[in-house]
């Protein structure tokens, strides 16, 4: 049996116990607890006159109702800003219950506490509060009209405003190289708003434990380590005392990274107060209305060209539509103006962008995180250029190509990281060329003369993209091998889906040399580590990735040193292999790892036969040094952090067939290609499977998905019958292929996967069903309805 | 998400339903499959005092064929008709139930729920409308027998009064030589539908058309029946006037603009979905001559 597990499509190990109802959900956990329930906003601005719960204290078995003046100390001060940043001018954050004004629907205003669910929603209903309704900004323009504010003290709407510049050969800004260019185009680009609606929504669980006095909180969180912090910093716990369990999650996607949410301390708060377990799950409709959502944007576009298309100048203005609050900063249009340039080499660039308040649901990151946008503006770009020289539209993104010899290459601008973008890899042409065989793109003229001839009507179209993964500052592991032989693997950041559980013992196995079996993985748990970062920007493998590599080699020198004294050899003569230590090249000189983990803790008392291996007496340990030597720690373990210098950069290109009605204007996807490189592959079957399901997500937003608010700030879709996630039937077959271009920042080599996915899928939709039928597209989702006004148009 | 207060009932025979129906009045609610019903309480866009849950009263389930028609008891799922070789004596039921959302929805859905519901997207009420079928309602003091004419009168609203069950509903058998067909096209597979078209033809000896009828989905406040005799026939199938037909069709019918499509796109798509039923339609009457 081998132990070199690392690259192989090792199946995923937590599906057996999920996929069979094993799994354990925020929900499925405390079931004698109280449930908390919100009474919300029914509208999108307007201030809070009178709180009447006269009503409600008559609900059978109530037990608590709270507004905002119930919160003492810290409770009573708005939520984190997560994420400063000097150009985030007027960061605002929301109250954990709303204080004299409420801002969009859905931000919780009173909290009930009932014996169930049932009783606490009740409650809810019965509570009367009378509003002033005030003018609501809703949508882009007018957010950036400016006639009426979402915040008061925010003039504009204008929450931040931020200008990067990277200027051309001699200093030439921007302008002036889009005004020298011999060609230039103009045109403005729309992308709706979408959410991660992750099939669990948010859900937090708490457990105040009086004699102790401490508190133990269950959270559907992307960052168990930073909720926990932020839960003793409200109620001014001591670290300590506080626990934070994320249990599985049923995705995240990017919305559960933010924190604390409201219910994420209120919850915790009411269950210390009321001596009692309280636990909140969200329900859909809440989700929809007081969660977050992401990527609306406005983009004006300039670009200047060649006759072979190369971008000389670009400058795009962005408006970004932040919703009501910034917890998260300003991450998401950072990452779209940063990451809009992709895998081109661009003579001179700016981006500006203005972040606007409106009374709508708050704006953060959902997986790709303002990519997609940058993707579509750019990716629209080089399709508009083909358009305009009549070339083909893979040839002009040829002739922008940062080139395979020209790294690691300097885009001259600052990442979300707040470090330089600075592209570690890559092999852009090779990705295009195996995209092109992939997908046919050469023959595909033949195709469609063929399609058309039957009168179809059938188009291609094509998207890249460059992903900044594995973003700092770090993450940790810890790992242990118990006198059992078993391997105890740990990392502070959570899970969500994705296949921690067998990705990082397959990196623990390949290090240790033992069987998978052995190998346990536990993740999101304060509890067994308290130091991370969280779940988020395709940084899990990266990050955790390369800590537990690095806690295994410390591990494994430890295991070699024991062993070698136990076995009489040098340790660099020593391998691991199927979790025993022996000399190489003779087998018969060997040691269980299991062993030698108990030899690693000397010991006074032999609590079961193998620990008396270990005992005073055993004859174990020479008599002129410390039974646990100087620098030394008992036990076979090891910690080790891993904190990158900076982000590393995957690619990707995707190529998707299409084919519209001429009729009916539906909108089919025939084929759909990726090619993919995140570096060294630990598991090409779960990388394969993340970009599934970003795909899929990406249909979503390019044919399906949009938050559909009307002009008084109610989202009139706020359910899954009307939100459109597509459904299995709607997303195609998805056929990959990878590229293997190593990292060279970090030890495994390795890049993130877990957005790939949805990145470009809006941009080559655009770009397929603008072949098939010759008008420009550019806003997005696009519906038959939509289809069909733009053929009415032409 | 979770239903206001409510007292349930679980009766084991009909006329213990009709007496718990009586007593409940308009405060009382019939549940069937419970896909509509439940999602309603859910979220609070209903609030009946009494749950009356027909599932247990015997003898609602039957599907039964005969020469002038199909009739199907309020407790045969969709599913269940869907499958029956009795209701495939009338292929338009099998043509549109495969269109009504998903398998697991058609589990438990039933089809005289879907017509009580009477949403004006849903497939089955179109049907009904289509075929001139009627509905059987009870009720304490008697049973009576409403054309589907008069049982749609309006969006979610039927003619069903307090107090009575809908036990039965009859779909009548078309003439010979008739075929049919039910097209339509939604967001995503399952959906309810944008728009759609049930569309039954009839032709003569000479493979002409003699009768040509329409119902559509999700274009006015109820299935909206507009007779195309005219404008198709008396032609031969191959030469019909769909055209023309799907140019009355656009006219009669009502549609309105929301977050899924325009009012605009629903009368274009209406048109186009009305020449591929007919087309359909006439060519499964000539397969059944031929
Ligand atoms: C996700 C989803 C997608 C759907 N898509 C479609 C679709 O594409 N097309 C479509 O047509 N339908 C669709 N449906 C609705 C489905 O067909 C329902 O089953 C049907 O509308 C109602 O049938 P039911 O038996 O579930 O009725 P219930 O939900 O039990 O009841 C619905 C209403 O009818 C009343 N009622 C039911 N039976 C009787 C009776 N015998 N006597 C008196 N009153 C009665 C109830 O009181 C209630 O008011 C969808 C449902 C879901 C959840």
């Amino acid at each position: 049996m081998t132990t070199r597990l690392f690259g192989e499509p090792v199946q995923r190990r937590e599906d057996a116990r999920l996929v069979t109802g094993g799994g354990r959900y925020l929900d499925d956990l405390g079931a004698g607890a109280l449930a908390a329930a919100f009474v919300r906003s029914p509208h999108a601005h307007a201030r809070i006159l009178d709180i009447d719960v006269s009503a409600a204290l008559d609900v059978e078995g109530l037990v608590a109702i709270y507004t905002w003046e119930d919160l003492p100390g810290a409770l009573a001060e708005p939520l984190p800003l997560l994420i400063p940043h000097p150009a985030l001018t007027h960061g605002r954050t929301a109250y954990p219950l709303a204080k004299e004004i409420v801002r969009h629907v859905g931000e919780p205003v009173v909290m009930v506490v009932a014996p169930d669910r049932y009783l606490a929603e009740d409650a809810c209903a019965l509570i009367r509060v009378d509003y002033e309704i005030l003018k609501p900004v809703v949508g882009i323009e007018e957010a950036a009209g400016g006639a009426h504010l979402v915040h008061e003290d925010v003039p504009g709407n204008v929450g931040a405003h931020l200008v990067q510049e990277v200027p051309g050969h001699g200093g030439v800004p921007a302008r002036e190289a889009v005004d020298a260019a011999p060609h230039r185009l103009e045109f403005r680009l729309d992308i709706e708003r979408s959410a991660c609606t992750p099939l669990e929504g948010k859900g937090v669980y708490a457990r105040w434990d009086a004699d102790d006095g401490s508190l133990r909180i269950y959270s559907s969180t992307q960052t168990s380590t930073s909720v926990r912090m932020a839960i003793a910093a409200k109620l001014g716990l001591p670290l300590p005392k506080v626990e934070v369990v994320a249990p599985d999650v049923g995705g995240g996607f990017g919305v559960k990274i933010v924190h604390p949410w409201p219910e994420e301390i209120l919850v915790p708060w009411a269950a210390r107060l009321l001596n009692r377990e309280v636990k909140w799950t969200e329900d859909r409709r809440e989700h929809f209305v007081s969660s977050s959502h992401e990527r609306g944007q406005v983009q004006r576009v300039r670009a200047g060209f060649d006759d072979d298309g190369r971008v000389l100048g670009l400058e795009v203005e962005i408006l970004h539509d932040h919703g009501a609050y910034t917890p998260y900063g300003i991450i998401v249009p950072i990452i779209t103006s940063t990451q809009l340039l992709g895998p081109y080499k661009v003579g001179a660039y700016r981006v500006e962008f203005s972040s606007l308040y409106t009374n709508t649901v708050q704006v953060t990151p959902y997986r790709g995180a303002g990519r997609p946008q940058g993707v579509f503006c750019m990716e629209r770009t080089m399709d508009k250029i083909a358009a305009y020289l009549g070339k083909d539209r893979t040839e002009v993104r040829a002739a922008n190509f940062i080139q395979p010899g020209e790294f690691p290459y300097d885009q001259g601008l600052m990442f979300q990281d707040g470090r330089p973008l600075i592209y570690d890899s890559g092999d852009y042409p090779e990705a295009l060329r195996m995209l092109k065989e992939l997908i046919g793109w050469d023959s595909f003229a033949e195709d469609k003369a063929r399609a058309a001839a039957e009168g179809r009507r059938i188009g291609i179209g094509v998207g890249c993209y460059v992903e900044g993964t594995g973003v700092g500052p770090y993450e940790g592991g810890h790992v242990q091998i118990t006198s059992d032989g078993r391997v105890h693997v740990s990392t502070g950041l959570t899970s969500q889906g994705q296949g921690h559980e067998t990705v990082f013992a397959q990196i623990a196995a390949t290090e240790l040399g033992v069987p998978i079996e052995k190998v346990s993985v536990v993740t999101g748990d304060t509890r067994r580590f308290g130091y991370a970062v969280g779940t988020f920007a395709s940084r899990a493998a990266v990050m955790s990735g390369n800590a537990i590599a690095l806690a295994c080699r410390k591990v494994r020198e430890k295991a070699l040193r024991i062993a070698a004294e136990a076995l009489e050899a040098d340790p660099r003569d020593l391998e691991i292999t199927d979790g025993t230590v022996h000399v190489a090249g003779v087998p018969s000189a060997s040691i269980p790892l299991a062993t030698v983990a108990v030899l690693s803790n000397p010991l006074r008392y032999a609590f079961d036969e193998e620990a008396r291996r270990a005992t005073q007496f055993a004859g174990a340990g020479s008599d002129d040094r410390p039974p646990v030597a100087e620098g030394e720690e008992p036990g076979l373990e090891g910690r080790d952090y891993y904190s990158p210098v900076r982000s590393t950069f995957a690619a990707g290109m995707h190529a998707a067939i299409v084919e519209t009605d001429p009729d009916t204007a539906e909108i089919r996807i025939l084929r759909y290609a990726v090619v993919h490189d995140c570096g060294k592959l630990i598991n090409p079957m779960i990388v394969e499977g993340q970009i599934h399901g970003g795909v899929a997500q990406g249909v979503g937003g390019a044919l399906y998905e949009k938050m559909a608010y009307d002009e008084h700030g109610q989202l009139l879709n706020a359910s899954f019958m009307d939100f459109l996630m597509p459904y299995a039937t709607e997303v195609p077959h998805i056929e990959t292929a990878h590229l293997e271009t190593p990292s060279p920042l970090n030890p495994l080599g390795i890049k993130g996967a877990g957005e790939a996915g949805v990145i470009p899928v809006s941009a080559v939709i655009a770009s397929a069903v603008e072949d098939a039928e010759g008008i420009a597209i550019d806003r997005m989702p696009i519906s038959p309805s939509d289809l069909h006004h733009l053929r009415l148009e032409r | 998400m979770k239903p206001p207060p409510f007292d349930y009932h679980g009766p084991v025979t009909l006329g213990e339903a009709l007496d718990v129906l009586a007593e409940a009045g308009p405060d009382g609610k019939v549940l069937a499959g419970g896909q509509s019903l439940i999602p309603l309480l859910n979220m609070r866009l209903a609030a009946p005092a009494h749950i009356v849950d027909v599932n247990r009263v015997p003898g609602l389930d039957g599907i039964e064929a005969g020469q002038d028609g199909v009739r199907v008891g309020a407790l045969a799922r969709h599913a269940a008709v869907e499958r029956s070789p009795e209701a495939a004596a009338l292929p338009l039921l099998r043509q549109a139930l495969r269109l009504v959302a998903h398998p697991v929805i058609r589990n438990r859905g039933t089809v005289v729920g879907s017509l009580v519901h009477a949403d004006p997207s849903a497939e089955m009420p179109a049907v009904l409308a289509l075929l001139g079928g009627s509905v059987r309602l009870a009720a304490r003091g008697g049973e009576r027998e409403v054309a589907a004419a008069d049982f749609f009168t309006g969006p979610m609203e039927s003619a069903l009064r307090p107090g009575e069950l809908a036990v039965s509903a009859f779909f009548p058998a078309l003439p010979g030589r008739s075929g049919t067909a039910f097209h339509e096209v939604s967001r995503r597979h399952g959906d309810y539908a944008v728009a759609g078209v049930a569309a039954a033809v009839t032709l003569d000896e000479d493979l002409r058309v003699t009768a040509a009828r329409v119902a559509c989905v999700s274009v006015g406040p109820v299935p909206v029946v507009v007779d195309v005799t005219t404008a198709c026939g008396p032609r031969p199938a191959g030469s019909a006037g769909w055209e023309a037909a799907a140019a009355a069709v656009r006219d009669r019918i009502e549609p309105e603009g929301d977050i899924h499509a325009t009012a605009d796109y629903r009368r274009h798509l209406t048109g186009v979905l009305a020449v591929r039923a007919l087309r359909d339609a006439a060519a499964a009457a000539h397969g059944e001559e031929a």
